[in-house]
This record gives structure tokens, C-alpha cells and sequence, in this order.
């Protein structure tokens, strides 16, 4: 994604770097990414990050989840092996189903609940023996990063411009295979 | 700004000069630095019981459960009061994590994790006991529906104990891994302050490689959500459905209707006071009185006084409705006149004192608010919700419909052993989790640091802005490290501060200069108007570090308490022994603090 050198550009207060993200956006610079040691709450919005679609995921394989449960305790006690419990109806999936509304429900959340949490796992690229990523150990503590794009600007400009913002510290950084 | 407002009349969650570093700073704390010696005793102790447990259990197994004091009449016992028991503990974890962030409840934050740890540390031991039970648990997986040499012999799905299998293993599975989500990014924080690199490695395995962008951030925020919106039915579910091991019976006392909503506000009681238990202790074994406060304490004592007043009036109803009914066998359930005169008198009684009477005194606000007072009632709690299980269990089996075969239940050394094992594996396992877990949700309590903390309330009270306040001298001194040390030693060579005599550990100029800069940035010890501090209560130094101290010139706290990461790393240069020190025990911090 990063295109060439970019600046790396350091806050130390949540509330500054919200007025600097809005502030860079607005003068046509381009934020490559952030890191934070929280959620600050609206940077995504600030950013223009879309939206997440994991809450519709989660819908769709809590679905997977009641039908699995449905197949299952079909095939299980209704075709397979019919069995007289307690004068159950074991001939019909529908009247035996109030005893089966326990299972279908645990399912629907195993499933809704794993495949998801598996999913942010997947697109955020994070997992065990994984290393880190962050430019600064600071940002995990109490310092906020903004990677900034520099192609096409002036370097000493956009340096003033973001001291302006409120940065506390800037560095630049090469890109090796650009460089 | 407008959106860190919160009305000044709430009371403040964060207490004390937090900056979001002092968080980082003390959460870190407890596993950066060395156990105490009371840790290793209680560990010890836990370690024993767990052990004496260990062996009761292979004795169990090895020889059958006729070891227990079962008898013909009374087929469960200690084996089911303990599960539903530890079930029951394992239910305020979720609910202060899902039911609580559904509701937006900033003061979960800060005891969350813990409760979370406890749930799961709970579910495990109450998942021991099924497994014991069935007596060959090496057999355990047949209660899963997997295909099998016996013909097609399925398990029952009309059966409420499989029921709980799927419910059980469900609800252990989905809170270990929300824990987990909500832990990455505090694994991550440790890892990026830790000096040791054994540390470094086993946090970055742990916490994923979490790197904290701005989409992962906007993903665990959903995810978050989307996890409690799911746990919340789940953690109501799961205890109804052990409520139907005993409700779809026609054991009289057993089949209630109100058993489901009755057994799930039981659970969150006995669950809130195996918290408060747990972390009045905690609190104040590993200083973080600032984060769990009185404030804290009091809404759990809120939401015991509620649960507790639901279960209240289905013990009243329970009791009514037997005697309205006017059915004889009714008279021997757990809630009865038979119960309360009869031979389990004072198990009754265990519970009518524990969990109805003694919960009262919390209405009163200056009890909610008093530590040793809450300290006690959670204890008693615990003790009344392991008998109300007793009662229930025991009571209405001991006297069943055949008065010939009326008996009374005696636990065997097993019985107990196996109890006390139990509760020697939870203590284990959370003893193990307060030394190299994040106790408190960092992350979290950071983001609310700004609305809730009592530094900031008190900055916005008086009209200031709010941006830039969050500047911390100890983590934002990179950029001003001094470049041109020699351009000041040339300039006063010769005239060294006075304070300092630090021949034996400096031998160049420079680093002499480096002194002086130093002692300009905290300030210099004057002995005619000033008296020195006793620098050895700050943890960390002894009485040879201190007069190392000495020797540069460092005397009172008010200098340790200016110094930053650039004072630390000059320090590191100076004095042998003495790398990462000053920065991981947070001398400023200390400093900060014995000044006052």
C-alpha cells in the first residue's frame, strides 16, 4: 500500500491527533494507517475507514449454526434411530423440535460466536507467532502513530504542517524496494 | 472536548494523577516485578489443597464412586451441588463483560478481565465434576454425537444433561475466546515494555502479533459487541438449562417452574460475591486501589442486593406455594415447614441466613461502601449458595416418597476432598493468571480515562481544554534529548555541581556534564535549606543504590519524581546493576507519591 518514503508522525494525546487527522485530510495529504494504544473512538469515521462487515458474517454463520443443529438432530433422532423417549414424538422433527430448542440455540451462538472471532483473526492478519507490527513500542503505552504518505509533497512543508497539527515527534522512513 | 463529557456528578472511576502511561505503568507492574512472599504462601496453600484434591479424584476413579457417601435414596449429592455451584460462580464474568458493555456501564472496565478469568477458572472446575461422575472418564466422549461401534446408539437430544454438555462446553469455549479477543491488545502493551527478551517472545506469541491500526481497532470494537449481543443470551441460557437437569424431574421440590429465571439471578449473586472475594484482595495485593474503587465495589454490592432480592422472593414463593398446595410430599422439600424443623434444620436455616437475611444489611449505604463489611458478606454468600444447591439436592432426595426409605447424606473424606481440591485448582489457576495476566482491561480503561478519570473531571471542571493534557514528560522526551553535550561541558568544565561527588563512578568530563544536565532537569539538592528524603522506600532501591544516588547528587523524592525516560537511561549508564530498573518499578510514579 505504501507507495515510496512516509513519515511516521507521533501524538501524544488522543484529542490532538483526532483535530490533526481531520486537519491532514482536509489538506489533501494521505494517512496510510494508524496505531493506538485504544480505541479512540470516530478515528475510523475521521480516517474514512469503511465500515465492518464482521456483525453481518456473524448473522450468516449463526444461520450455519441453526441448520447445522437442525440436520444433525434430524438425521440423529428422528431418521437414523427413532427411539420412544418418554412418549416423545420421534416420528416428527416439528413436534419433537420444543425438546431440541436448547441445542439449536447453543449451536447457533457456538458457531455465530467462533467463526467470527476466527474471521478478525483472518482479515486483521493476526495470530499466534505472529510479529508485531507497530513502528513504535510507544503505541501500545501512550503515544498514537500516523503513517503518512509523503509521494508528491514537499518533505519540509508537510514537516511544518504536522508540527503544526500537534506531532510530537516525526521521522521519516525509507521504503526499501522504493526507495 | 464535547465527547469525553460526562455529568460531574458521577463519581469518578480512575482515581489519583493518571496519565494513560501511569495505566501502562501500573497494570504492568504486578508482572514486570517479583511475587511477594504472601503470593507464594497462598500459593503454596492452593497448591496443596489442589494436590490432596488430585489424589482424592484418582482414588474416585480408580476405585469407583462407591468411595463417596452416596446411598440408595441419595443418588447426588457434593458431586452435583459442586458443579452447579462453581456454574453459578462462572456467571458474573460474562455478565459484567456482555450484559454490562450492552448496558454501557463504563465501571466494568476495570474489573472485567478478572471476573472473566474467574468464569472460565469456575466453568473449568464445575466441568470436573460430570466427568468424574460418569466414573470412566476416559469414556467422556461418548457424551458427544459422533458416530460409534455400538449400532447406531446416538445420544439423547430430549435429555436436559446433554443439554448442558452442548451449554457448558459452549459457554466455556465462547468466553475463553472473548477473553482472549479483549486481551490481545494488552498482551501487546507488556510486550512492548518489557526489557527481558524472554518476556518480549512469550507476550508476542501471546498476544498475536496485535499491532493496534486503526481497522483492527474498528473490528474489535464490533466484534466486541457482536460477542456480548451473543454471550448475553448464552450466560441466561446456561444456567436455565441446569436448571432443567432438575426442573424437567418429578422429584417434588425439584419440578418448579420457577426454577430457570430463579437459578439464573442465584448464579449471578453467587458470582458477584466470588468477585468481590476475589478482587478486595487483589486490589490491594497488587496496588490497584486507584482503578478498583469504593465506587466499584458499591454497584456489585447494587447488583447483589438485586439478585439477591430475586431469589428471595422465589424462596418465598417456593414456600408458599408448597404449603398452598397442601400435597404432604411438598412438606419435605427444601423450602418448607418439614425442612426448616426436620433433620436438615440447619442446612436450612445456612440458607435462609446467608443469602436472604445477611444481603439486607447492604441497603444501607454506608455498609455497601465499607470494605470488610462487603469482604464478609461476599464470603457468606458463598457459603449460603453452596447450601441453597445443598438443600435443593439433598433435602428433597433425603425424604422421597416411600417414608422406609427416608435417609440422611454424610460426605466420605472423598466427598470432601474432591471439594476442597476444586477449590484449591481455581485458586491455582487465578493466583497463576494475577502474576502474568493483565488483571485490568488497559486498553479499555484508557479510552475512558479522559471522561471517567478524576485527573480530567477535575480539568474540565475548571474550564480547561482537554486536548494536549494527556502529554506524559516520562514517554514524550525522545525529541529533546539533549545532542550537544559538548558544547555545555566546554562551556563550565570546571564548575560541577556542587551536590555531586561521583569520582568512583564517572570518569570523563562529559559524563560529568551529563550530571549536571540532569540535575538542571529535576532540580539540585541544596543541604543548607533542603533535607534529604529516605530514597530507600522507594521500591526498588536499597540502602547501596541509594548512596550511589547520593554520590550524583539526588537526595529528595521531589528530584525523583521529575526524573524521565532521559534521566533512567543516564542512570542505567552510570550505575552497574541497575539497567531497566528505575523505569520498570516507576520511580517518578513512587516518588510522586511518598512526596505527598
Amino acid at each position: 500500500m505504501a507507495s515510496g518514503n512516509v513519515l511516521h508522525v507521533l501524538y501524544n494525546d488522543d484529542d490532538v491527533l483526532m483535530k490533526a487527522v481531520k486537519e491532514i485530510r482536509s489538506n489533501k495529504y494521505r494517512i496510510n494507517e494508524a496505531y493506538t494504544p485504544f480505541p479512540v473512538h470516530g478515528l475510523d469515521k475521521a480516517m474514512g475507514l469503511p465500515h465492518t462487515r464482521l456483525a453481518i458474517c456473524s448473522f450468516i454463520y449463526g444461520l450455519i449454526g441453526l441448520s447445522v443443529a437442525t440436520l444433525m438432530m434430524n438425521f440423529i433422532m428422528i431418521e437414523d434411530w427413532p427411539r420412544n423417549i418418554g412418549g416423545k414424538p420421534s416420528f416428527s422433527y416439528l413436534q419433537n423440535m420444543p425438546a431440541f430448542v436448547p441445542i439449536m440455540f447453543e449451536l447457533t451462538v457456538f458457531f455465530a460466536a467462533h467463526l467470527m472471532v476466527i474471521t478478525f483473526y483472518l482479515r486483521s492478519k493476526i495470530w499466534p507467532f505472529k510479529k508485531a507490527e507497530n513502528p513504535d513500542p510507544r503505541t501500545t503505552d501512550d503515544h498514537f502513530l500516523l503513517e503518512v504518505d509523503t509521494a508528491g509533497h514537499d518533505l519540509d512543508a508537510l514537516s511544518k504542517f504536522l508540527y503544526e497539527t500537534g506531532a510530537s515527534e516525526i521521522s521519516l522512513i525509507h521504503n526499501e524496494e522504493h526507495a | 472536548m464535547s465527547s469525553h463529557y460526562e455529568a460531574p456528578i458521577r463519581e469518578p472511576l480512575i482515581l489519583g494523577e493518571k496519565s494513560y502511561h501511569d495505566i501502562s505503568v501500573d497494570v504492568g507492574a504486578p508482572i514486570l516485578g517479583k511475587a511477594n512472599k504472601s503470593w507464594w504462601i497462598v500459593f503454596s496453600i492452593a497448591l496443596v489443597a489442589f494436590l490432596w484434591g488430585l489424589g482424592c479424584i484418582v482414588y474416585t476413579v480408580s476405585t469407583g464412586i462407591g468411595v463417596w457417601g452416596l446411598n440408595k435414596t441419595i443418588g447426588w449429592a457434593w458431586d452435583i451441588t459442586n458443579f452447579v455451584w462453581w456454574v453459578g460462580i462462572g456467571h458474573a464474568g460474562t455478565l459484567i463483560s456482555a450484559v454490562l458493555l450492552l448496558f454501557r456501564q463504563k465501571w466494568r472496565m476495570a474489573i472485567n478481565r478478572s471476573a472473566e478469568a474467574m468464569t472460565i477458572f469456575a466453568v473449568v472446575q464445575a466441568g470436573l465434576f460430570p466427568i468424574i461422575h460418569m466414573g470412566r472418564p476416559w469414556l467422556a466422549y461418548w457424551v458427544l454425537p459422533i458416530p460409534n461401534q455400538f449400532g447406531s446408539l446416538w445420544v439423547n437430544f430430549n435429555s436436559p444433561l446433554l443439554w448442558d454438555v452442548f451449554a457448558i462446553s459452549t459457554y466455556l469455549s465462547v468466553s475463553l475466546v472473548f477473553w482472549w479477543t479483549g486481551l490481545l491488545p494488552d498482551f501487546a502493551m507488556i510486550r512492548d515494555r518489557t526489557k527481558s527478551p524472554f518476556q518480549q517472545k512469550i507476550y508476542g506469541i501471546l498476544s498475536f502479533g496485535w499491532s493496534g491500526r486503526a481497522k483492527d481497532w474498528q473490528r474489535f470494537e464490533e466484534v466486541s459487541l457482536v460477542l456480548a449481543g451473543l454471550a448475553t443470551p448464552l450466560v441466561l441460557s446456561v444456567h436455565t438449562i441446569v436448571s432443567f437437569d432438575f426442573a424437567t424431574s418429578v422429584v417434588p421440590g425439584w419440578h418448579s417452574t420457577i426454577f430457570p429465571p430463579y437459578f439464573v439471578a442465584g448464579a449471578i449473586f453467587s458470582g458477584f460475591a466470588m468477585v468481590q472475594t476475589l478482587l478486595l484482595v487483589m486490589r490491594k495485593v497488587v496496588s490497584l486501589e486507584n482503578y478498583i474503587t469504593i465506587v466499584h465495589i458499591e454497584f456489585m454490592n447494587k447488583v447483589i442486593l438485586l439478585t439477591g432480592g430475586i431469589v428471595t422472593v422465589a424462596y418465598l414463593t417456593e414456600y408458599f406455594i408448597g404449603w398452598y398446595s397442601g400435597v404432604p410430599y411438598e412438606n419435605y422439600t427444601y423450602l418448607s415447614f418439614g425442612a426448616a424443623t426436620g433433620p436438615y434444620w440447619w442446612a436450612f436455616w445456612a440458607l435462609i441466613i446467608c443469602n436472604l437475611i445477611v444481603p439486607l444489611t447492604l441497603w444501607v449505604k454506608k455498609w455497601r461502601r465499607n470494605i470488610l463489611w462487603t469482604f464478609i458478606v461476599a464470603l457468606i454468600i458463598n457459603i449460603g449458595m453452596w447450601f441453597e444447591r445443598f438443600d435443593i439436592i439433598v433435602i428433597c432426595l433425603s425424604k422421597d416418597r416411600l417414608a422406609s426409605t427416608w435417609s440422611m447424606f454424610s460426605p466420605t473424606f472423598v466427598d470432601i476432598g474432591v471439594f476442597v481440591g476444586t477449590i484449591g485448582f481455581f485458586f491455582v489457576l487465578f493466583l497463576l493468571y494475577a502474576r502474568t495476566f493483565p488483571v485490568i482491561a488497559q486498553a479499555e480503561v484508557k479510552s475512558i480515562l479522559k471522561s471517567s478519570g478524576e485527573r480530567y473531571k477535575r480539568i474540565r471542571e475548571s474550564g480547561e481544554d482537554l486536548a494536549g493534557t494527556a502529554t506524559d514528560q516520562r514517554t514524550s522526551n525522545y525529541a529533546t534529548r539533549p545532542q550537544s553535550l559538548g558544547v555545555a561541558s566546554n562551556s563550565d568544565a570546571t564548575h560541577h555541581q556542587s551536590t555531586v561527588n561521583a569520582d568512583a563512578l564517572v570518569d570523563t568530563e562529559a559524563k560529568k556534564a551529563e550530571i549536571d544536565m540532569m540535575l538542571a532537569n529535576i532540580g539540585t539538592y541544596d543541604p543548607a535549606t533542603q533535607t534529604a528524603d529516605d530514597l530507600k522506600k522507594i521500591s526498588g532501591v536499597g540502602p547501596v543504590l541509594e548512596q550511589k544516588l547520593h554520590q550524583l547528587g539526588i537526595y529528595t523524592y521531589d528530584q525523583v519524581s521529575k526524573m524521565t525516560k532521559k534521566e533512567y537511561d543516564l542512570l542505567d549508564e552510570l550505575i552497574d546493576g541497575f539497567p531497566g530498573r528505575a523505569e520498570r518499578d516507576d520511580w517518578a510514579g513512587q516518588a510522586q507519591n511518598l512526596k505527598n
